[in-house]
């Protein structure tokens, strides 16, 4: 008994030690992750922090150097002045509607496009697939050029003057624009169409079996019976879609032109600047860089924080479904 | 194998079957695989029909362009005039600045790409594990796929004062020695060891913020992976007495490795889009600027060929290390 006893406490003693050291270990790791994630982090949150900072300070407090983060004067006439470079109401709002309505747009076709792809087998079937690798890898930009020729002219691919109609300018309308989302040609469509895809491919056959058995209709099955399973997926491709477009620039400069958009009119606030300034006087303004820089830092405010917004509400729903979509098939 | 045999059977179409689905009266068009084919054809029917003309028509006519002289008659339209390969030697002999800038973009990308990889795939390490506030951080670290996207991307680079007041931080940092990474620098390149590998090492610390910008999608993409792996096989390792070193690189790595793929090219493919690219600057210029659009054509198919050789290369090099796990 009494050596049990001994050995008992000779182990015991043993186990503090190594109870001890392990906790040290697990502390010491825990600590250093901490600080490499805390500084990361504060690396992306900083910008925003600076920019707020910086958005409510008045013009001299960007040149006192005892001035760090908090304004001494503040002040909310940057964002009025901003307003007014970018036609505020007016091209937010427009972005707000194009925004919604292509990536409605988008989404309605790469979901019945994605499910296609998952769910049916018919000839050429991975032609067409890698067209869509294609559509992915291809940057639009290599293909504007002639973009912008055939809508400049645009003649219903030889339609219309069949007909004995003119070829129309379509650079100054949305058609364009809604015409390629619908057709799966719009901004990172490749994408949604591989995320939905993926995303059906994972969904038992044998509950549409099932369904098909019981004498449903190929559409209606798809109506009642995929589309709420891929739900989530659709969603989060729709959120994507719809913060890709508002900030987006490309599609934008070259297809919305017409529309006053928030990130058009962003992109060329500079400019805008010095004629801004030096109204009523004939007298050339120059706007001091860091101005120029801090009117920038409003801007892109007032372009993100509606975007963090939705994010904060909606996270979830952007991170599963990428995580969904890595998966390998 | 039959079983393989049998899926390769059923997506499998001849010639003549495939031709008889589409036509009504022949012998396989009332079948059920060809109505089934024919429902499918329908659902892919959008894409079809805006690839051929909204990617393919552009394409083709974007070659076309590349390879001639396109001259804008008012009121009628465009006419081009071939000149063979004119416009590509003009774009990389004559051009001032876009072999320049071509060269130092896919240098500065080879780099990036690199470090973005393997940043995500150490942050996604240490997010998978277990601690206090796991969500908020995957949240921040998704929140650049949001905030440096299209416009926001590129906005402050475009801006002088942004260049001078990186110019001074820069000499500031050089006198003072408050820059670290520089002094670190200097010392180790007093050292003289392989000074080239440093300054590259260093580029990249200097980068490290548009680093992790751009690894948001990336770093999910590698938890999904890192979450699949089932825990049983971290028990096994444990149990024969493998350490956390060992089933890191024995099973953590190589469970992981077909993601490497995907990211890969999804990094290539990111770098080579975004806005504040010099190489996209200067095509845009000569386009809307000097409304040369053969050149701007041209350039702009030697971007696209030098990134399906990048994302060609890496492909064929990472899929030699790839192991597929099947069960």
């Amino acid at each position: 008994m009494k050596t049990d006893a001994s050995a008992v406490k000779h182990v015991s003693k043993r186990d503090t030690k190594y109870v001890v050291k392990s906790k040290i270990k697990k502390y010491g790791i825990s600590i250093a992750r901490g600080l490499l994630l805390f500084g990361l982090c504060f690396m992306i949150i900083q910008p925003l922090i600076i920019r707020f900072s910086t958005s409510l300070m008045v013009e001299s407090d960007l040149y006192d150097s005892t001035i760090v983060l908090l304004p001494r004067h503040v002040t909310l006439d940057n964002y009025k002045i901003v307003a007014d470079l970018t036609n505020l109401p007016r091209s937010i709002l427009n972005t707000l509607w194009t925004s919604l309505l292509v990536s409605v747009c988008q989404v309605i076709a790469c979901t019945l496009v994605g499910y296609g792809f998952a769910r049916y087998s018919f000839p050429l079937k991975k032609f067409w697939f890698a067209c869509v690798v294609l559509l992915i890898i291809v940057p639009p930009q290599t293909i504007q050029t002639s973009l912008y020729v055939q809508f400049a002219s645009f003649d219903l691919f030889g339609l219309i003057p069949a007909l004995g109609g003119k070829p129309l300018n379509l650079r100054t309308s949305i058609v364009p624009y809604v015409l390629m989302s619908l057709t799966c040609m719009g901004l990172k469509d490749g994408l949604y169409i591989y995320m939905l895809r993926q995303y059906f491919k994972g969904i038992p056959k044998s509950l549409e079996e099932a369904a098909y058995v019981d004498g449903c209709s190929t559409m209606h099955t798809f109506l009642k019976i995929m589309l709420p399973d891929a739900l989530p997926t659709i969603a989060s491709c729709f959120l994507f879609s719809f913060v890709w477009q508002w900030t987006d620039l490309f599609y934008s400069r070259n297809f919305l032109s017409s529309y006053s958009i928030y990130s058009v009119q962003l992109s060329s606030i500079v400019s805008r600047m010095s004629r801004y300034f030096a109204q009523g006087s004939d007298v050339a303004v120059v706007v001091p860089n860091a101005r120029q820089q801090q009117l920038i830092f409003v801007g892109v405010l007032i372009c993100s924080v509606p975007l963090i917004i939705l994010y904060i509400f909606t996270q979830r729903t952007f991170v599963e479904s990428i995580a969904m979509s890595g998966s390998k098939e | 194998m039959s079983r393989k045999n049998k899926k390769y059977d059923r997506e499998r179409w001849g010639l003549k079957e495939s031709i008889c689905t589409f036509i009504p009266g022949t012998k396989d068009f009332g079948t059920m695989r060809s109505r089934q084919a024919r429902q499918g054809v329908a659902f892919i029917l959008p894409f079809i029909i805006g690839f051929i003309f909204f990617m393919l028509t552009p394409m083709l006519n974007s070659i076309r362009m590349s390879f001639s002289t396109v001259v804008q008659n008012p009121g009628q339209g465009y006419s081009y005039t071939f000149i063979a390969f004119r416009n590509y030697q003009n774009a990389l002999g004559v051009d001032p600045g876009f072999n320049k800038y071509l060269v130092e973009e896919i240098s500065r990308m080879g780099v990036n790409a690199i470090a973005t990889i393997v940043m995500s795939f150490v942050v996604a390490v240490i997010l998978n594990q277990n601690f206090k506030g796991r969500t908020l951080a995957r949240a921040i670290f998704f929140l650049p796929v949001i905030l440096s996207s299209g416009v926001l991307a590129g906005i402050e680079s475009q801006n002088e004062f942004y260049d001078m007041m990186a110019g001074m931080a820069e000499a500031v940092g050089k006198s003072s020695g408050v820059n670290i990474s520089a002094a670190l620098q200097d010392l180790l390149s007093v050292s003289g060891i392989g000074s080239g590998v440093f300054t590259v090492l260093f580029d990249m610390i200097d980068a490290i913020y548009d680093i992790v910008m751009a690894s948001g999608i990336q770093i999910i993409v590698f938890l999904s992976g890192l979450q699949a792996i089932s825990p049983s096989l971290y028990e096994a390792a444990d149990v024969e007495g493998c350490t956390a070193w060992e089933a890191f690189w024995k099973i953590t790595f190589p469970m992981v490795s077909p993601l490497l793929l995907v990211n890969t090219i999804y990094t290539i493919i990111d770098f080579f889009m975004k806005n504040d690219n010099r190489v996209m600057e200067r095509i845009n210029t000569v386009m809307y600027s000097q409304f040369d659009f053969g050149m701007a054509s041209a350039m702009s198919w030697i971007y696209f060929g030098v990134a399906i050789l990048f994302i060609g290369i890496s492909a064929i090099i990472i899929n030699r290390g790839v192991h597929y796990y099947e069960d």
